[in-house]
């Protein structure tokens, strides 16, 4: 495989020269084809990405190791506490859990575009006449897929202990949905983080000040209605609060359409203000 | 590819660019006549990746204008995009990617459909001789393939215009020369190149015009021969067999170059300039005229020869300062 081939000394035996003939022909090739769609640039950006994690794939650690970690730590430490038993508070907790892990992980796509933008192949990239956003775009899109293998992981594990939703397969996968097209548009919020910082842990030093407060001030653990006033209103308005309730509904067979749509408009929402200052700042780079 | 004669590739007129306190550019023109090779030569520091950032739509000019192709670089950067490329001082190329995958990304970004972008890498890595490479991580390439790659990355889609920001430095010998004759190449098929570098001689044998800037200031401009003359054509250095002639030697240099010759540390070596002509078979000329008095003197020489004049002499000729000083007040 490429990454085990010894490096720089297979030179071939013959120095290279470059020949008019050889090299004119590449130049001189063909038709040249219609520009790529917004989407189809989009895309490719994607296969990057996927192509990034299967040369580095020490990536995916973060998306499976830190999920699991979450999963198992809060359903034993309060599970016998809140709900008298694990198996009980599992199918309150899981989709919680699910929601709070994935939000976690979208940080490290401001991470990822930080360290990523500063390499020389991003002006390359800002040099090709494409769709300005397909890059950040096609990035986001490979992050997608980390945190389907990230929802997968927690979900199997939930099964493993004793977690049964009501809302069956479908339910499941119509929950993994909704999480997946809200961090899509929530991750807008790191991209912007990773243009606009200047080093790799400030970039992690503010995501930890945002996640912590939206995922733990919420209703993933336990009810809202035990918390104070002042905190109830927080979690009425925290984006992440209206996924998790929406995330729970479909989970457990009983959409909650307000929620749901809560959690569409909030995304759009982000999506369009922090779409719309990253591409600023990209442009600006 | 159209490159009706006298058309322009590049006109750029008081571009300025400032970063913080550091005035990186401080208003350059520059005219590049389409089909040539444009050398941009000048030291480290002095604005040159500055202003090919700015050419190539990757940054904002903070005053001034530019087109390239009669495209403003601002206001119609997409349609300047579909006409450019840019091969960067440090390499724009995705390291973790193979060969193959690197050329594929970029053919697909161009519109190729996949099988489409696997033949057209193919056929690129076989070009570059890189063949055997092409499924090795790109962090893994020497030096010299690391440009060619960078280089076939540029030229996926032939570019009208294609900007190669310092392609030889940090190059050995060999790979500077294959960069040298691919550059001959895509010229000859009709792309104009913008070539930045700190190297008159690389200038000198690839350019057909040079613009030397200097502090973010365009300071001279011409063919490589007007500048070289305005230096003076080389100079010759001297080694002596015996140290205890070196001021008869001197005295005969003087007499037939009339330029100063001036005394090297080692008490046996001699360098004198030779100035005038434009050409340069009137310095090979005269450094053989000055070889025959020396003989002629029964003065044994050991080892001779004709050196170009260096960036530093050009710039101690243009300005009061070398090129060495002007890096540091502009670091400074
Ligand atoms: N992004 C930047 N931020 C701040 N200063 C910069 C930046 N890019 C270049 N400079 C400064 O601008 C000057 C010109 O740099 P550059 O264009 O890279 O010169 P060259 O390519 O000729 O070596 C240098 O003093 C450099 O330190
Ligand atoms: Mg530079």
């Amino acid at each position: 495989m490429t990454t085990a081939t010894p490096e720089k000394e297979t030179a071939p035996s013959v120095a290279y020269v470059p020949t008019a003939e050889s090299l004119g022909a590449v130049l001189a090739s063909g038709e040249q084809p219609p520009r790529p769609s917004a989407w189809s640039a989009s895309v490719t950006f994607g296969w990057r990405a996927m192509l990034k994690i299967k040369h580095v794939p020490d990536q995916l650690f973060d998306v499976t190791a830190f999920p699991v970690m979450m999963t198992l730590m809060f359903t034993y430490l309060f599970g016998g506490a809140i709900a008298g038993s694990t198996g009980e508070y599992l199918q309150f907790l899981l989709p919680g859990i699910l929601v709070m892990s994935i939000a976690m992980i979208t940080m490290y796509t401001g991470v990822g575009v930080n360290t990523d933008i500063e390499k020389g192949v991003f002006d390359r990239f800002r040099t090709l006449p494409i769709w300005r956003p397909s890059a950040l775009v096609g990035a986001l899109l490979g992050d997608v897929c980390r945190y389907l293998i990230g929802s997968t992981v927690i979900l199997l594990l939930g099964l493993v202990l004793g977690f049964r939703p009501e809302g069956g397969f479908t339910g499941v996968v119509l929950g993994v949905a909704l999480l997946i097209v809200f961090s899509f548009a929530f991750s807008w919020i790191w991209t912007m983080f990773g243009l606009f910082l200047k080093s790799e842990k400030s970039v992690m030093g503010v995501s930890m000040l945002v996640l912590f407060p939206m995922t733990f001030l919420s209703n993933v653990f336990v009810n809202p209605e035990t918390m104070p006033g002042w905190l109830q209103a927080f979690v009425d308005v925290n984006p992440i609060a209206h996924l998790v309730a929406a995330v729970r509904s479909l989970m457990a067979g009983t959409p909650d359409g307000g929620e749901i749509l809560w959690t569409l408009v909030s995304g759009g929402v982000i999506l369009a203000i922090f779409g719309t200052l990253t591409m600023r700042l990209y442009n600006r780079k | 590819m159209s490159n009706n004669r006298g058309e322009l590739a590049i006109q750029a007129s008081g571009l300025i660019k400032t970063f913080g306190k550091t005035k990186a550019v401080r208003g350059i023109d520059l005219e590049v006549p389409a089909g040539t090779v444009y050398g941009v030569l000048g030291p480290n520091g002095a604005g040159k990746t500055t202003a090919v950032r700015m050419l190539a739509t990757l940054l904002r000019p903070d005053g001034g204008e530019a087109t390239v192709f009669g495209h403003d670089v601002v206001r119609e950067a997409d349609a300047v995009r579909s006409r450019v490329s840019l091969t960067g001082q440090y390499a724009s190329i995705d390291e973790d990617l193979t060969g193959t995958e690197n050329l594929m990304l970029l053919a697909r970004l161009l519109g190729h459909r996949k099988p489409g972008a696997r033949t057209r890498a193919a056929e690129l890595l076989e070009a570059f001789g890189l063949t055997e490479a092409a499924d090795r991580q790109v962090k893994n390439y020497s030096g010299g393939m690391r440009r060619r790659i960078d280089i076939a990355a540029s030229i996926i889609k032939t570019p009208d215009l294609l900007f190669l920001d310092e392609p030889t430095t940090g190059l050995d010998p060999r790979s500077r020369n294959q960069v040298w004759d691919i550059v001959r190449i895509i010229v000859g098929q009709g792309t104009t190149v913008l070539l930045t570098t700190q190297y008159l001689d690389e200038a000198d044998q690839l350019a057909s015009r040079i613009a030397v800037i200097d502090r973010g200031r365009v300071i001279a401009d011409g063919t490589p021969g007007e500048l070289k003359s305005s230096v003076g054509s080389g100079s010759v250095h001297v080694r002596l067999r015996d140290a205890a002639q070196r001021s008869e030697a001197q005295q005969v240099l003087v007499r037939t170059l009339g330029t100063d010759v001036s005394l090297q540390p080692e008490p046996v070596a001699l360098t004198a300039r030779i100035s005038g002509e434009d050409s340069g078979r009137a310095a090979a000329e005269q450094a053989s005229r000055a070889l025959a008095e020396l003989a002629a003197a029964g003065i044994t020489v050991d080892d001779f020869s004709l050196g170009q004049p260096s960036l530093d002499e050009v710039f101690l000729a243009l300005t009061d300062h070398s090129a060495s000083d002007s890096e540091e007040e502009v670091a400074a």
